[in-house]
């Protein structure tokens, strides 16, 4: 994670915060110049989506304020950061929209599908798995990252608890009512300790008052990303995410161009930057790209 | 400090009671020393933990999520006071259709934790209400339900020639109740409510379990922070903030019904009044 | 439907086997700890006094979550490890023994000041009036108060579901995950468990106060 450049523009980010004192959640993109292209003067079918996004020269974008490595706003400032929103920027870049025009909007798991049938937002990049039961009442292109279960433990234990064989009887925490903590407790027989969000999680591996943390590989690779002396990911992933970017149910133009742009993020490496600049921080190697989904259902 | 418990105390016993202070200041003074030097020695409230205090956007942050909370707090509570006015009305009624529902439905919201009520509406009505929604009805619904209560007692305490003069003149039950009885009871309430407006300003603080960016949520995206790490320094600022907004609110329930008191009992019983204010908010505080 | 009552009986027992663990275990300590508050506040030592109104001040004004986070977020950052009903259960009796001790004080308040002066005229001291003559009587007078104070208690474990412990309450989430259709039976069948609860709270109230009634 970038504290320092984020430490800069801290007091920046104050004045500027004081002048949008009324953005209430979401707070408005200050300056700070893009590392990804910037398109100028992208040409869409005209109608689209697209077109009209790049047309107003503004994006709304849901992410997740509370996942570092992911989507994450640091306290006191007004940008979030993480792999989510260095995607949200590289899409946003080839609409011709510059970092400082995305305006960012809080979601949390469950107001995801919400947001995007209320309009609230234009797209979500918010650690979102594509899923049948999803794909039924919003649209997801991508994936832009394939993850799945893994576990969180501490640096000293990484030889103990080496994957989910060795849970039985550990105290092992993650949301309150998520199927991680379902499959550890019934199919490895740990102990669960539900809390409402996954840094509390974390800070109580750190505690010492459980042993591991379970879900999504990439979710805990942003907190040990944050710690990388402290914790460590373990073990075999248990389960497929694929992490994808919602859009308006049926929106086709808006499908293409968003898997045309995941793609060519693979392909001239912006992707790759973003990668080692937010999860890679953890010190793990930046993954082969994934096979992105086809945009045929809509 | 007079109390009927003790006599003014002589000599004799001004020594004991000199002995028992010393004695009790030491145990006290000692406990409290002992658990500031032991979260001073663990790092838990050394300068450094407090720096986030002096970050102006931090600041910013958590008034203005201060300011959410207090707004949630507001709308919660004015619902709250519709909906205790409605179903005291309902359970007041002599029909019995009204009224049984009404019963059923002010029992079963005080009877359940709120904060499985707000988990369910979360779950349930989300994308509609979102979390401010989902708070404010469920705060709603268990504050309304306690306020009914209030309400109907209030009411009922009214005296019947009250009543029974409104009749007398012609008017029928809900004119009756609308504008002899509860003018009359609102006024001898307003202590207890206000006690209940500090209940739902602390039970605002559940909107944290739902992602509401309300003043905890807040304080925990601050001491989660790497860069922080600081729970209890947190934890204390939040707490002091809370309670000098609440003891106000309790000060301000204690001194309107003194001077109700004062203004029923005349002169006299002037002793009695501040002691049981504090018991009845002890009661719906809890 | 075949897959799911079972599975909702199973975990309604699991979850109220351990809300009742948190609600009989914070209610121990919270009238111990809420009675000593209560004579504490009564007393004649200035100290003791303040102490116990600061006690009851503070907090009875901070929200129980903020009070579980510094339990739950703080202690462990001062190397305390315990298990997480047991911090729900140091946190609830803290929070509790407040509003125990002012339900105390209320009952003590309602004894005729009469009964205090005869014991003082007769020599009694501070203990003794307050041990043999006002809280005998005081106490039927405190069963209405203490009886809010205990369901209020009750409900009050509920939030112990955000904070690692898995009881009635934090049974909803996984009965939602695992059996969606039926969220509305689930609410329910977890709401009429603490109905029961406060019922039996209430009857146990109300058998207590028609037997005191009788020695008076």
């Amino acid at each position: 994670m970038q504290f320092k450049r984020r430490k800069a523009r801290a007091a920046i980010g104050a004045m500027a915060l004081a002048l949008v004192l009324s953005a209430c959640g979401g707070g408005s993109g200050s300056g700070g110049d893009s590392e990804y292209p910037i398109a100028e003067n992208p040409e869409f079918a005209s109608g689209s989506t697209p077109a009209k996004l790049a047309d107003s020269g503004k994006i709304t974008v849901g992410v997740k304020f509370d996942q570092p490595g992911l989507g994450f706003m640091p306290p006191g400032e007004d940008n979030p950061v993480g792999f989510d929103i260095e995607m949200a920027k590289i899409i946003a870049g080839q609409l011709g929209i510059a970092p400082s025009d995305i305006q960012w909007k809080e979601t949390v798991s469950d107001n995801r599908e919400p947001f995007l049938q209320n309009e609230v937002v234009d797209i979500v990049i918010a650690s979102y798995s594509i899923t049948e039961d999803r794909q039924k009442v919003v649209g997801q292109a991508g994936p832009y990252y394939v993850t799945g279960q893994q576990l969180l433990v501490r640096e000293e234990d990484k030889d103990k608890i080496t994957g989910p064989e060795d849970l039985k009887g550990v105290k092992v925490c993650s949301v309150t009512g998520s199927t991680s903590i379902e499959t550890v407790t019934k199919e490895y027989g740990a102990e669960p300790v539900p809390f409402d969000t996954y840094s509390a999680c974390v800070r109580q591996l750190q505690n010492g008052t459980v042993d591991a943390v379970t879900t999504d590989g990439a979710i805990l690779l942003g907190y040990a990303a944050q710690s990388p002396d402290e914790l460590e990911v373990v073990g075999p992933v248990f389960s497929e995410e694929r992490y994808g970017v919602g859009y308006y149910k049926g929106d086709t133009e808006m499908c293409k161009f968003l898997t045309e742009t995941i793609n060519q993020s693979f392909e001239n490496g912006s992707w790759k930057s973003a990668f080692e600049s937010t999860l890679g921080e953890s010190g793990i190697e930046t993954p082969e790209p994934p096979t992105t989904d086809s945009c045929s259902q809509g | 400090m007079s109390s009927v418990l003790f006599e003014e105390p002589g000599p004799k016993t001004r020594a004991r009671h000199r002995t028992w202070a010393v004695l009790g200041s030491i145990v006290i003074l000692a406990f409290l020393a002992l658990v500031i030097l032991k979260l001073w020695t663990e790092g838990a409230i050394t300068p450094d933990k407090w720096s986030f205090l002096t970050m102006p956007s931090i600041l910013l942050g958590l008034f203005e999520a201060l300011l959410s909370t207090l707004f949630a707090a507001a709308i919660a509570i004015v619902l709250s006071v519709v909906f205790g006015l409605i179903f005291a009305a309902g359970r007041l009624s002599r029909v019995a259709v009204i009224r049984w529902p009404s019963i059923l439905v002010i029992e079963f919201f005080r009877a359940v934790p709120l904060l499985l009520l707000i988990f369910f509406i979360f779950l349930v009505y989300s994308d509609v209400l979102g979390a401010l929604g989902s708070l404010v009805i469920s705060l709603m619904l268990y504050n309304g339900s306690v306020l009914a209560e209030v309400f109907r007692a209030g009411i009922l305490a009214v005296p019947k020639g009250q009543a029974e003069a409104g009749y007398a003149i012609g008017m029928n039950r809900g004119q009756v109740l609308r504008l002899i009885q509860l003018p009359q009871a609102i006024r001898t309430m307003l202590p207890a409510i206000i006690s209940q407006c500090v209940v739902a300003l602390k039970d605002t603080a559940l909107g944290f379990t739902i992602a509401y960016p309300g003043f905890v949520r807040e304080g925990e995206l601050i001491f989660t922070s790497t860069l922080y790490n600081n729970p209890i320094a947190v934890g204390i600022v939040l707490a002091a903030v809370f309670i000098a907004i609440n003891y106000s609110l309790s000060r301000l329930a204690v001194y309107l019904e003194g001077r109700q008191r004062a203004k029923m009992a005349g002169q006299q019983g002037m002793d009695q009044t501040a002691s049981t204010t504090e018991a009845t908010d002890a009661n719906t505080g809890a | 439907m075949d897959e799911y009552l079972p599975e909702l009986m199973r975990r309604l027992l699991d979850g109220f086997s351990m809300t009742l663990f948190l609600l009989g275990w914070s209610a121990l300590f919270a009238t111990i700890v809420g009675t000593m508050l209560a004579i504490f506040r009564v007393s004649p030592v200035p100290p003791l006094r303040a102490f116990g109104t600061s006690y009851v001040n503070i907090f009875r004004n901070t929200p129980l979550v903020v009070l579980f986070i510094l339990a739950v977020e703080g202690l462990p950052t001062l190397g305390v490890a315990i298990p997480f009903e047991w911090f729900a259960v140091v946190t609830l009796s803290t929070y509790t023994s407040a509003f125990i001790c002012e339900a105390i004080r209320s009952g003590i308040n309602t004894v005729d000041p009469g009964q205090a002066e005869a014991s003082r005229s007769v020599g009694m001291t501070f203990g003794q009036t307050l041990g043999q003559i006002v809280l005998p009587q005081a106490s039927r007078a405190v069963i209405p108060p203490l009886t809010s104070v205990y369901i209020a208690l009750a409900k009050n474990t509920a939030i112990a579901a955000a904070f690692g412990v898995v009881e009635a309450t934090g049974q909803l989430s996984n009965l939602i995950r695992d059996f969606a259709p039926f969220i509305y039976p689930s609410f329910f069948a977890i709401a009429g468990g603490y109905i029961l609860i406060v019922a039996v709270i209430s009857g146990i109230a109300s058998a207590l106060e028609r037997k005191l009634a009788v020695v008076r």
